[in-house]
């Protein structure tokens, strides 16, 4: 099949914003993230799209974009999906552009650092058993793309701090608790609607939904949490 | 100061040791430690905790992975890093990290490749991705302290050496293109050679061997290049070969060969004791010569109970479902070898010194724990290991760049310019000719010539082609077979050759010779010695 991939570049940050677009003959099980690959070496090498990637499967979140208006990983993207139409590619749009496809994603590790993303004391036994759910986080920032509520340099951080918050309080042991349970509070519990388009969203498939209840249930009802718990 | 480049595993466990002791440093790297090659790793990580009552002892590991390295790895540093591994494991559960448990809460162990009992700590089998998210919490704590700086999206450029001591790293801002001079001690950890196989490995695209050619041009000496593990269960997926871990034979998966409804399980015929779980240089090999032989490749998981796909192989049974539109629990899946880790590097010694003052290595970069052929589980292990070790080297060495700063470089750096892709996609297309599962010397031969008539567009292709040519000739003067290098013309493994393979860049010219391995401390006998020559074969 000929595909039609349409990208939106950019300079820098403050240059103007344009579209160029490129066709490819390739296979209906690519990868949007092969078919960047081949237009900058194959169509482009002397100006090739800056993007990121790494893993190539799934596992790293830095290839995510906008593709056609949803964000997703470009790795995880096949041609199929989107049949005949054209895909449109471009950045993220709730972080700073650095070039092309290429955002920077920094104030979601400094939003971590405000929420205190760690443990002072060793870790219990996982209160909520959550902890593995929640270690999947990729850091990708898709959610925070769809999320209503979020926007950079603002005091709630979304479902890419409830996935850390939610493993920290799983394991954590008293020490740590009240730290934690009140940093959730203010960058969680207090900002978010509820409408969860961050679970339809995330690319790993973490069940947002299923960490806010559980680790609500711990640091803002303060029940003890043994439902979850792994046999 | 002490500089970290790479927030891998082993970066980051080196950042976390010095700020540990309270000594600063900074964790460069070209992406976030979300994005690092490790958090790919999947099936776990070796100690023997011996919880499964099975009576393990850390000298067993120490045996095995000597053994499964077939003699060639450092017995000083093996000896260090299998009687720590309980220690590591247990520290990596107190972060947080959701390690499979027992009934009576004790770490849960797993069967994996080349070792006789169950010693494979593992939380399902994502291990690499719930150990990493667990570190980098870690390390944040210390970043809020101001201990360690992170610069999280600088590309290495060179060392900066005075009088043949490494006194800095040059770093490029990919955001900005300006570059920077951090001054004071460097322990690299920038991961495995992957990039010179682009779209053919298991690991990252992140991993362009960069690092570790442009210290070989700088003079820093490599070791056992032609030590490549062929991983012997991987599926293509689009730009790269996915692996299917080795967890997944550990847990009862079985390998068979096929031609025409004639099946065989050629790992249990072969090899009664070990079966499936013979170290992976021994089955990638087998697998070489079924599929030679006409006969594909399978890895049946069917056997499987439904409890182990639930609590033990989730992650792995959707990636097969995803990627093969196959469920591995109905239908057996065909696997193919393909390239996974490096056990050679950069040339470390048991302290993770490495042949430049000034300059230590960690992880999968630095040659040291695996000899001619690593054991699954213990990369994890060695990186994280490794990582500890070399900042407590780095520690006693930093005093010296006291007072050390960072400050704009505004010049011109050759090796600021990278490679070009159609420059990898050569070298890669060149060293697979040549450095394959099964290997000659007309076919090394023939590598090494086109290798060395491959023309170069800037510096940092002159050194990469550099360290291909190195890892060609290694193989060419290993003459016996040993490990992960399977010589046809030569396929004994000679005690002669239970030398380190050492590489060297100087004015412009590859020059590859062998050490001798430090003496086994203990119980050497040699007797021992020249069973061990012979492994498995
Ligand atoms: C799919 C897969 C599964 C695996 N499973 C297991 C397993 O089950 N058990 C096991 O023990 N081992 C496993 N391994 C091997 C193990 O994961 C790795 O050897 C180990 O994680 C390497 O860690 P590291 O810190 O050395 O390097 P990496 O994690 O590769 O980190 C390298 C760092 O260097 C940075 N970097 C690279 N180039 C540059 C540059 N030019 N400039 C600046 N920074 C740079 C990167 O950004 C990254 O931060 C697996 C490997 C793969 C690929
Ligand atoms: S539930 Fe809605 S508001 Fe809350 S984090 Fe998810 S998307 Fe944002
Ligand atoms: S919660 Fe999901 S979408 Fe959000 S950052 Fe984590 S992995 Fe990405
Ligand atoms: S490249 Fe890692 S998620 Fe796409």
């Amino acid at each position: 099949m000929i595909a039609t991939i349409e990208i939106q570049r950019q300079k820098s940050r403050t240059d103007k914003p344009y579209k160029q677009t490129f066709a490819v003959d390739t296979g209906s099980r690519a990868t949007v993230a092969e078919l960047i690959e081949r237009i900058n070496s194959e169509q482009i090498p002397e100006d090739p799209v800056t993007w990121e990637r790494s893993c190539k499967q799934k596992k790293c979140g830095a290839c995510a974009m906008l593709i056609n208006g949803r964000p997703r990983l470009a790795c995880d993207a096949r041609l199929y999906e989107y049949g005949e139409k054209p895909i449109k590619l471009a950045p993220l749009k709730k972080f700073p552009v650095v070039c092309d496809l290429m955002v920077d994603r920094s104030t979601m590790f400094e939003n971590l650092k405000d929420l205190g993303s760690w443990l002072e004391e060793n870790s219990g036994e996982d209160l909520t058993g959550d902890a593995y759910e929640a270690s999947r986080c990729l850091q990708c920032g898709c959610c925070l793309e769809v999320c209503p509520n979020f926007y950079a340099g603002g005091k709630f951080f979304g479902a890419a701090g409830l996935s850390p918050s939610s493993r920290l309080i799983a394991v954590s042991e008293a020490g740590d608790r009240k730290r934690l349970y009140g940093e959730y509070g203010k960058h969680f519990y207090r900002g978010c609607g509820k409408s969860l388009s961050c679970k339809d969203i995330c690319p790993a498939g973490i069940d947002t939904e299923h960490l806010m209840v559980n680790s609500n249930a711990a640091a803002v009802w303060k029940r003890k949490f043994r439902a979850g718990k792994k046999k | 100061m002490i500089n970290i480049i790479g927030a891998g595993l082993a970066g980051l466990s080196a950042a976390m040791t010095l700020a540990e002791h309270g000594i600063e440093c900074t964790l460069i790297s070209a992406q976030n430690s979300e994005r690092a090659q490790s958090v790919l790793a999947e099936g776990g990580i070796n100690a023997a905790l011996d919880t499964m009552g099975e009576g393990d002892t850390t000298e067993l590991h120490f045996e095995e992975t000597m053994r499964g390295g077939v003699q060639l790895a450092d017995p000083i540093a093996v000896r260090a890093l299998t009687e720590n591994a309980p220690d590591v494991v247990r520290k990596l559960a107190s972060l947080g990290v959701p390690f499979n448990r027992n009934p009576d809460g004790s770490i849960m162990l797993r069967s994996f490749g080349g070792q006789r009992k169950k010693r494979t700590a593992f939380a399902q089998s994502s291990t690499g991705k719930m150990i990493m998210t667990s570190l980098i919490d870690e390390v944040r704590k210390y970043e809020a302290r101001g201990l360690v700086t992170r610069f999280p999206h600088h590309t290495f450029v060179r060392l900066l050496t005075e009088n043949g001591e490494c006194t800095g790293v040059r770093v490029s801002d990919n955001y900005t293109g300006k570059m920077y001079d951090l001054h004071g001690t460097v322990i690299t950890a920038g991961g495995g050679l992957n990039g010179f196989f682009p779209g053919i490995t298991t690991g990252t695209v992140t991993n362009t061997g960069n690092i570790t050619a442009v210290m070989f041009a700088q003079g820093v000496k490599l070791a056992n290049l032609e030590m490549i593990q062929y991983h012997p269960t991987t599926i293509g997926i689009p730009g790269k070969r996915c692996l299917i871990s080795e967890a997944a034979r550990g847990e009862g998966g079985r390998l068979f060969s096929e031609k025409k409804g004639d099946e065989l399980y050629f790992m249990e015929e072969r090899y009664p004791e070990l079966g499936n779980l013979m170290p992976r240089d021994v089955v990638s090999r087998e697998m070489f010569f079924e599929l030679r032989d006409g006969r594909d490749t399978f890895l049946d998981m069917t056997g499987i109970p439904a409890d182990t796909w639930q609590n033990k192989l989730s992650d792995l049974r959707k990636e097969v479902m995803d990627y093969m539109i196959l469920d591995p629990a109905e239908d057996p899946i065909p696997v193919e070898p393909g390239i996974h880790y490096f056990m050679g590097g950069i040339y470390t010694d048991p302290s993770h010194r490495t042949s430049m003052p000034g300059l230590f290595a960690a992880g999968e970069c630095a040659c040291i724990y695996h000899g001619a052929n690593r054991l699954g589980g213990n990369s994890m292990l060695g990186a994280v290991f490794g990582g500890m070790t070399a900042a407590k080297s780095a520690a006693q060495n930093a005093d010296k760049s006291a007072g050390a700063d960072c400050s704009e470089f505004t010049g011109k750096d050759a090796f600021a310019v990278t490679h070009s892709a159609v420059f990898a996609s050569e070298t890669c297309r060149i060293l697979s000719s040549g450095l394959g599962i099964v290997r000659n010397e007309s076919g090394i031969k023939k590598a090494l010539a086109e290798i060395n008539a491959l023309p170069c567009a800037n510096d940092t292709e002159t050194a990469r082609k550099a360290v291909a040519q190195a890892m060609l000739y290694s193989a060419l003067g290993r003459t016996e077979s040993r490990g992960a290098h399977f010589r046809e013309d030569f396929p004994e493994t000679l005690v002669n050759f239970r030398q380190t393979t050492v590489s060297e860049y100087n004015g412009g010219t590859v020059r590859v010779t062998f050490d001798d391995i430090p003496e086994r401390k203990t119980d050497d006998s040699n007797d021992r010695d020249t069973a061990a020559e012979k492994p498995y074969r």
